[in-house]
């Protein structure tokens, strides 16, 4: 009886919470949540990936930090984390040069505000891991070189 | 429900800027691995997260397979303060969705 009660509540719970959420504005957001550039995540290169981005030659940066480790022990979580110093940042993207899929992810920042990502990524091997931001027409990129012990892609 | 799937931590970082962290529970599944028996085990990833400011988009983000399992995301909003609310949508290759909100701690 008391179970029959309390799920009932719950799932009343639930619905009122849904009922707010949609209210505020929140589930809008899943209309922005179509695009996915599907052209760059099927490249199999770098330099595919980046011209599915419209970055092609990007200038090289010292305004992009990369915090990602020297010798990643597990390839399956390799922690990054990226700041861009470039005013008016608008996208940060992720690319893994040798996974087999190179582009982890891009970043928007619809709003400008703070130009930073922190993520955890797979690598299968060792490779460079290159950091392109999208600031107005221009593109730059950054990257620092991850030594992977044991790769964290299929297996 | 939602709240299962997600984990999300807000906290104000200095005058005018919130910290935020989440943890999502997701395979995210490379349709590379193979399972016991030697089967590949399909696609299976979030495609998009989208981050809100009392209801406004700051961040979006499209993610590949090779985001980790059970991702980490961390991100910071300008032009915050303590109580506003912040909100995580996810969505997946096969459509699945979660959502989850929470409100700004200070610091």
């Amino acid at each position: 009886m008391n179970r029959i009660r309390r799920s009932l509540l719950g799932g009343l719970g639930a619905a009122t919470a849904m009922g707010a959420l949609i209210a505020t504005g929140l589930l809008r957001a899943g209309e922005a949540l179509a695009a996915w550039n599907k052209a760059a995540f099927d490249s199999k290169t770098t330099a595919d990936a980046l011209k599915s981005l419209g970055a092609v030659n990007p200038a090289a940066s010292k305004d992009i930090l990369i915090k990602a480790p020297d010798i990643a022990e597990n390839g399956a979580q390799v922690p990054i984390e990226v700041t861009s110093r470039i005013p008016g940042t608008q996208s940060i993207s992720i690319i893994a040069d040798k996974n087999p899929l190179p582009l982890i992810g891009t970043f928007n920042f619809p709003a400008g505000g703070e130009a930073y990502v922190s993520t955890r990524m797979k690598m299968g091997q060792t490779s460079n891991v290159m950091v392109v931001v999208k600031a107005g027409d221009k593109y730059f990129s950054a990257a620092k070189e991850v030594k992977v012990t044991i790769g964290g892609c299929g297996g | 429900m939602a709240e299962a799937t997600m984990k999300i931590r807000a906290r104000m970082e200095g005058a005018d800027v919130a910290d935020v962290k989440v943890l999502m529970q997701h395979p995210m599944e490379t349709g590379q691995r193979k399972d016991e028996k030697g089967n590949l085990v399909p696609l299976h990833f979030i495609t998009n997260v989208s981050a809100t400011h009392n209801g406004k988009v700051v961040m979006e983000a499209e993610w590949s397979q090779a985001v980790a399992r059970n991702p980490f995301l961390g991100f910071k909003v300008k032009g915050a303060k303590a109580g506003d609310k912040i909100g995580i949508t996810w969505i997946d290759n096969k459509g699945e969705k979660s959502t989850v909100e929470t409100t700004i701690a200070g610091s």
